[in-house]
């Protein structure tokens, strides 16, 4: 079965690395949907988080490959009911917007989403939340784009 | 020489003040390395300069290609057990190692390259001969990395040998930028024992090594694959050990081909396409198989779906990424061989399967009958491999070296040389690299002085890299050269004639007189068109006290039999 799946790699700090990573991948020709590369909560520690779509008999053995680079220290896989995860997405908006009043104010109320900047051109709103809220957002904002 | 090596690898214990380049040496040489093959130019002329001092310490083998190097250490890795070392320079340099390196990692030979590259200023500017080379040996290497700094080449190369040899063996790269070879460091060697993120080998599950036990214990049909992982594990001993007590026949894979003595009683011949008969239909009969060190390549499972389906695998691996990789394993025992099989001895019962093993003999005597015997004693006129390289081969007592290249005198080679002691055989297994026999047969060679070294290659594969011929006459290195022409690129020209209507397209070769041309590079050569003169032909060239090539002229369209055609299971293997 296709579904999703996340794969989170811990490794070391090492120059090439992520080039090492994706051409696992690459080879087996399967596209990576996300990818997140940072220092982990261990200092030296870094932590890779891919986001695939595939067979969990395909993503076992892509994860025993990940695991077999030297640099690697541990790699493990999950199925999003295995994961918490949420979606931070920015959305820039014409400051024409402000003027409509109460139904702007009213959009961010309603989703809980927060204003982070007001330039003379446009307002910067940001949303947490899983994909379909962040999308939810994205159209019903659009009546302020062309304002 | 051995005693001066010791010496100088004790000094460099000391911190001393020195340039990148000798700090290279210094630290090859605190690795016990004897043997470089390589090829100087720009980018990596500071490290040939330090080695210029160092000639009676380093034997540098000067090789006609890079490529050349890269099969000359591997050959030299099989047959010693060491660690095989490359220099190359930048871009075009270090672009031609790829086939070798691909090559070593897909056969796990352990490799050490160093590659000269660009000042680290110049890094990304496309200046002259600038490769990314980290980028491009990526997928071929088990490691690689860029040194930017002269203080960081003796741990970058500590490091680089531990990964080589240790574990699963592959090879390395590092890539030393010409400012770091000039800059000046402390020197000081430390060998590299420990990476935190690398687990080499894991320790033996004691529990699932009894499961295993159990299944050869009770099994009716056991059933024993012998793979590389048997060799580079010493564990060849181990393995005897456990056949004899349990009375498990045994078959090799190409890889493992000269792990145990070829006329053994318990072996069975070799696995896959072209291997022997019995092996392959006894896979899908036995009940209990065991796969010791080997990795279920395509050319020996056939239709994984029509695979050894009755039996209870267990499956003996260094690498945890090949358990289930292609066959599943009923109990996977992740371990070294030898710490496996030790374990798996205690624990087994001695045992009889006279029956089992008879029912393989009466199989071999169907291949005897309709091909070995065509093969070895034929009744038509033109020569066949098979007997040409067992005449060989009987004159060396199955102590020789074999060095085959790709194609079907690699096949015939493997079915008929016979070998006495391991780390006899050199080839290409999983890439089928053409072109790797001659070099890696120098490099064999260097690497066991004393036994008599043989390369088996076909006429086409020959012309891919014979400009070796000057390194094997500048280092006098008594290769014996065995080309069987059927100027034809065989294999190709087998599966032409049997999957597309004989369409011979473009496997036709007008070769050069290669007798001509091994004179040319001052190697003694003879060629054998008929048969009265094979025997004399092959005494020339194994008495030649030098290098030595022998062209013999072979049957133009002989096919190589038995054989399991492509996506057909082991059970279908064809004898004719």
């Amino acid at each position: 079965m296709i579904r999703k799946y996340t794969i989170s790699i811990f490794t070391e700090n090492f120059f090439g690395l992520l080039n090492r990573i994706t051409i696992i991948f690459t080879r087996r020709r399967i596209n990576i949907e996300s990818l997140t590369v940072s220092e982990s909560e261990v200092k030296g520690v870094h932590r890779y988080t891919l986001v695939i779509k595939s067979e969990e008999e395909k993503v076992k053995k892509l994860v025993k490959q990940i695991e077999k680079l030297v640099d690697v220290l541990k790699a493990f896989y999950y199925i999003n009911e295995e994961t918490v995860f949420q979606e931070i997405a920015l959305y820039k908006v014409s400051t024409h917007a402000l003027k409509e009043g109460r139904n702007f104010e009213r959009l961010i109320r309603d989703h809980h989403a927060r204003m982070l900047t007001v330039e003379s051109e446009f307002v910067v709103i940001e949303k947490t939340g899983h994909k379909e809220e962040t999308q939810e957002l994205l159209r019903a904002t659009t009546a302020f784009w062309g304002a | 020489m051995e005693t001066l090596t010791k010496t100088v690898g004790a000094e460099s214990k000391m911190t001393q003040t020195m340039t990148g380049a000798e700090a290279v040496i210094q630290s090859l040489l605190a690795e016990d390395v004897d043997t470089v093959f390589g090829y100087p130019g720009g980018a990596i002329m500071p490290i040939y300069d330090a080695l210029f001092d160092y000639q009676h310490f380093i034997n540098h083998v000067l090789v006609r290609h890079e490529q050349g190097a890269t099969h000359a250490a591997q050959g030299f890795a099989r047959v010693s057990g060491k660690v095989g070392v490359c220099f190359a320079t930048s871009g075009p340099g270090a672009t031609n190692l790829i086939t070798g390196l691909a090559d070593a990692m897909i056969d796990s030979n352990p490799l050490v390259c160093i590659t000269g590259q660009v000042a680290s200023h110049l890094l990304g500017t496309d200046a002259f001969q600038e490769t990314d080379v980290l980028g491009v040996s990526m997928a071929v290497t088990k490691w690689n990395c860029q040194v930017t700094k002269a203080e960081d080449i003796p741990g970058a190369i500590a490091k680089a040998f531990y990964i080589a040899r240790s574990g699963r063996p592959g090879p390395v790269l590092i890539d030393i930028t010409k400012d770091a070879q000039f800059g000046q460091l402390e020197f000081s060697y430390e060998p590299c024992e420990m990476i935190r993120s690398y687990v080499p080998r894991q320790k033996l599950d004691m529990e699932r090594a009894k499961e295993a036990a159990e299944l050869i214990n009770s099994a009716k049909k056991p059933f024993l694959l012998v793979g590389q992982g048997v060799i580079l594990a010493q564990a060849e001993q181990e393995v005897l050990n456990l056949v004899e007590k349990a009375d498990i026949p045994f078959a090799w894979t190409l890889m493992g081909l000269s792990a145990m003595p070829t006329d053994h009683e318990l072996n069975m011949g070799m696995l896959g396409m072209h291997g022997n008969y019995a092996p392959n239909l006894k896979t899908n009969e036995c009940d209990v198989l065991i796969a010791v060190g080997m990795r279920f390549d395509d050319r020996v499972t056939g239709d994984v779906s029509k695979y050894a389906k009755q039996a209870k695998v267990i499956h003996i691996e260094i690498d945890p990424a090949e358990i289930d990789k292609i066959i599943p394993a009923d109990v996977p025992l992740v371990a070294d061989a030898k710490e496996a099989v030790c374990a798996l001895n205690e624990l087994v019962l001695p045992n009889k399967h006279t029956d089992w093993i008879n029912s393989f003999r009466e199989t071999a005597a169907i291949e005897v009958e309709k091909v070995i015997t065509q093969d070895l004693f034929p009744q038509k006129e033109g020569m066949t491999m098979g007997e040409v390289v067992r005449n060989v081969s009987q004159k060396l007592n199955g102590d020789g070296v074999l060095v085959t290249d790709v194609g079907q005198h690699q096949m015939a080679a493997s079915r008929y040389f016979q070998f006495n002691k391991t780390r006899s055989n050199v080839t290409s297994g999983g890439l089928g690299t053409m072109g790797f026999a001659l070099p890696a047969a120098l490099g064999a060679k260097l690497g066991c002085p004393e036994r008599e070294v043989v390369a088996v290659i076909g006429d086409g594969g020959f012309q891919m890299t014979l400009q070796e011929l000057a390194t094997i006459f500048q280092t006098n290195a008594a290769v014996k050269i065995l080309i069987l022409n059927n100027n034809f690129l065989g294999m190709v020209r087998q599966w032409q004639q049997l999957f597309f209507e004989k369409r011979y397209s473009f496997t036709e070769m007008v070769n050069p007189d290669f007798v001509k041309i091994s004179e040319a590079y001052r190697i003694p050569a003879l060629k054998v068109e008929r048969r009265e003169n094979l025997d004399e032909g092959i005494n020339a060239m194994l008495e030649s006290e030098g290098p030595f090539l022998l062209e013999v002229i072979v049957e133009k369209e002989d096919n190589v039999f038995p054989m399991v055609p492509t996506g057909a299971s082991v059970s279908d293997i064809r004898l004719e």
